[in-house]
């Protein structure tokens, strides 16, 4: 009995064998540094330089030294894949490296030319190339503040509206709609800007306002907040609309009542991604603003400053340290603006989604 | 609770009532307003740009000379609008774009939908989000920087070793702001869409399909060429053509870090280049009225082509889900 019960325990413990033997961990390991000398190698033998060029040729050794040693492990599938693992991930990287680039760029030269003036002065009594200490984007804080509030105000009820038209009527012209708003949201947004100095700057007002700038920005915004919508107001059950229907309601208290109030959060979140496309285009706003230097809250009269503007005007007429400053200060605001409203927005629609 | 209202019972109608037929309309006139708004841009750039276009003729298309030549009291002497060299330019910078951009983004996509942990997958997929959010002037300025001095680098180093090729060719070493660089800048900037295109359409392959290939003993590799791609190969065209059609409308980032020149380019390297988006931007806010119809001319071809390719992309994007072994 004894000797059975020892056969019992030396039976075969149960494994994983799926996962890597610690032989395979070493050889990754093994692969990684031989990559490394190798890329080492790389750059010190071959016309490659600087940090993506390491970085690419380090890539490229690790791609092979990997392939091979799989090659010899396990023969042709292994390697194969190991090849898509490693491309992949270096896709991914190369993807990565210019979001990371660009965010530490506007940090690094964005906080030396930060100061509380730029919130509380125009550029009335400065130029770009003054001290940095005087004047500020307080015109074009105002200015992008007023226009994309009006964009918002012509975009919701439009965007909504068809939305609506696309998910609750669904009626025969819902596909060629559906369409016309994809394409729609690849129209050039230099174009928008030309369709208003068409239509109404030339022919109607004469004068570059911030009302032409918000109706430029309206048509750029558009598509993002009805696609969102739709893709939100799909979510919502079908039952939802039946169970008001059935309860004696018309289709016009049941989205009203049930179907709106049920995707709040998510309109939100379709309203913060159409604010955050719009808040850093700059073509349209060059052509039918105007731009100003003084704070104008007026849209309908003067022309009307704004971030982009104001970036783009002290980097085209700077040259020195003090507009170079200025430029990358603008960028950092509108960053930090789009950081949070993207932040909200993922907020937002992670919260609805757990619910 | 004798007294309690008993409501009447409500008419049973096949006509709508009053409130639902006001709401289908203005739901119907609000959903009309895409088709409204983009048949207004087209006819208002039209009607501004077509008497220019008629002068011209297929000039307009075939030139590339851009003057208006004023006297003293500036008066217009002569003009003659072409957009050979923009057209010429906005399709290398545009195909530059795609060719780097999406190889990147759709090996991005497959990392992301069956490579990377969950974890890391929301961080990635939050920042890739995240940088389709970034404004394009942003990307002009980073690209102006940041990026020109290293592009440059790799131009010279394909000179070098293709330059036997002749599109790689140049006639003179001058590489800065070439059609090259604002392709890069362009390629960055289409990623974010074209990756989040090919990985929605990544997800859409039937589990069952991914798990019968594992349990026939496929690697991840021979999954992914075997189900994957066969099912998504419609989305990654029109997820690329989508790139495309951003990267030809693209304004300030390549008006940043390109070279206008009013001559027909196809070396990409060679800093000499043209966009019909930066050259109205250009021109646009000193122009005198003719010029200005050319400008909404130019506007109308660029409107008609972002317009065109979206369209194909669009069909090629939708028809998915459909079909796939």
């Amino acid at each position: 009995m004894t000797s059975a019960i020892s056969q019992s325990s030396s039976a075969p413990k149960p494994g994983k064998p799926w996962e890597p033997t610690t032989r395979e961990s070493a050889q990754k390991v093994l692969n990684f540094f031989i990559a490394l000398a190798l890329s080492v190698i790389l750059l010190f033998t071959t016309g490659l330089n600087g940090k993506l060029g390491w970085f690419i040729g380090f890539f490229i050794s690790w791609t092979v030294v990997a392939f091979i040693a799989e090659y010899r492990r396990a023969g042709k599938p292994a390697a194969q894949d190991s090849l898509l693992t490693s491309v992949s991930r270096f896709a991914i990287t190369l993807a990565v490296i210019p979001i990371v680039s660009i965010l530490a760029t506007v940090v690094a030269k964005g906080w030396r030319g930060m100061h509380w003036g730029l919130f509380t002065q125009d550029m009335t009594q400065a130029t770009v190339n003054d001290p940095i200490q005087n004047g500020g984007m307080l015109a074009a804080i105002v200015g992008t503040v007023i226009m994309v509030g009006l964009a918002l105000i012509f975009t919701l009820p439009i965007s909504i509206l068809t939305a609506l038209y696309l998910t609750e009527i669904n009626g025969k012209f819902a596909r060629p709609i559906r369409f016309l708003v994809q394409a729609m949201s690849g129209v050039p947004s230099i174009v928008a800007g030309l369709f208003i100095l068409s239509a109404l700057i030339y022919p109607v007002t004469g004068e570059r306002t911030g009302l032409m700038g918000a109706l430029a920005l309206a048509i750029l915004m558009i598509p993002t907040v009805a696609r969102t919508a739709e893709e939100v107001l799909l979510l919502i059950p079908n039952d939802l609309r039946e169970a008001g229907l059935a309860l004696g309601a018309t289709q016009w208290r049941t989205v009203a009542m049930v179907v709106v109030p049920a995707v709040k959060s998510g309109l939100v979140t379709a309203i913060i991604l159409g604010v955050a496309r719009v808040i850093g285009e700059t073509a349209p706003i060059l052509l039918v603003s105007g731009g100003g230097e003084s704070t104008n809250f007026n849209p309908v009269s003067g022309p009307m400053g704004s971030i982009p503007y104001y970036v783009w005007k002290s980097f085209q007429l700077g040259g020195t340290e003090e507009s170079s400053q200025r430029t990358w200060a603008g960028l950092l605001v509108l960053i930090i603006w789009i950081l949070i409203l993207f932040t909200i927005a993922r907020y937002i629609s992670s919260r609805s989604q757990k619910r | 609770m004798s007294n309690s209202v008993i409501p009447a019972p409500r008419e049973l109608v096949t006509k709508p009532r009053r409130s639902d037929q006001i709401f289908r309309v203005a739901v119907t006139a609000g959903g009309m307003s895409s088709l409204i708004i983009l048949g207004l841009i087209f006819a208002f750039l039209a009607y501004r740009g077509l008497g220019v276009i008629r002068i011209e003729g297929l000039g307009f298309i075939t030139n590339s000379n851009w003057d208006v030549i004023e006297d003293e009291s500036s008066n217009i002497i002569s003009q003659d609008y072409g957009l050979a060299a923009m057209l010429v330019g906005t399709i290398l910078s545009a195909t530059v774009a795609v060719i780097v951009g999406v190889p990147i983004a759709v090996f991005s996509a497959l990392f992301l939908e069956f490579y990377s942990g969950r974890k890391a997958r929301n961080v990635l997929i939050a920042l890739i989000d995240l940088m389709a959010a970034f404004p394009s002037i942003l990307f002009g300025f980073w690209g102006f920087l940041v990026l020109m001095p290293s592009a440059e680098y790799w131009a010279k180093l394909l000179n070098k070793y293709l330059g036997w090729i002749p599109i790689f060719d140049v006639p003179a070493p001058f590489f800065t702001r070439s059609p090259f660089i604002a392709g890069l800048v362009l390629a960055i900037m289409i990623i974010p869409i074209t990756t989040s295109i090919a990985r929605e359409v990544f997800s859409q392959t039937p589990l069952d399909r991914i798990q019968a290939a594992y349990a026939l003993g496929a690697t991840r590799f021979s999954m992914i060429r075997a189900v994957v791609l066969p099912f998504g190969r419609g989305g990654i065209v029109g997820g690329a053509m989508l790139g495309l059609g951003r990267a030809m409308g693209e304004t300030v980032a390549v008006y940043t870090v390109l070279n206008i020149v009013y001559q027909v380019n196809w070396q990409v390297l060679f800093g000499s280049g043209g966009n019909i988006a930066s050259l109205i931007l250009l021109k646009v806010n000193e122009a005198d009225r003719e010029e200005v119809n050319a400008l909404m001319a130019a506007g109308l071809v660029l409107f008609v082509l972002t317009l065109i390719i979206n369209a194909i992309a669009n069909i090629l994007v939708n028809r998915l889900g459909k079909t796939g072994r």
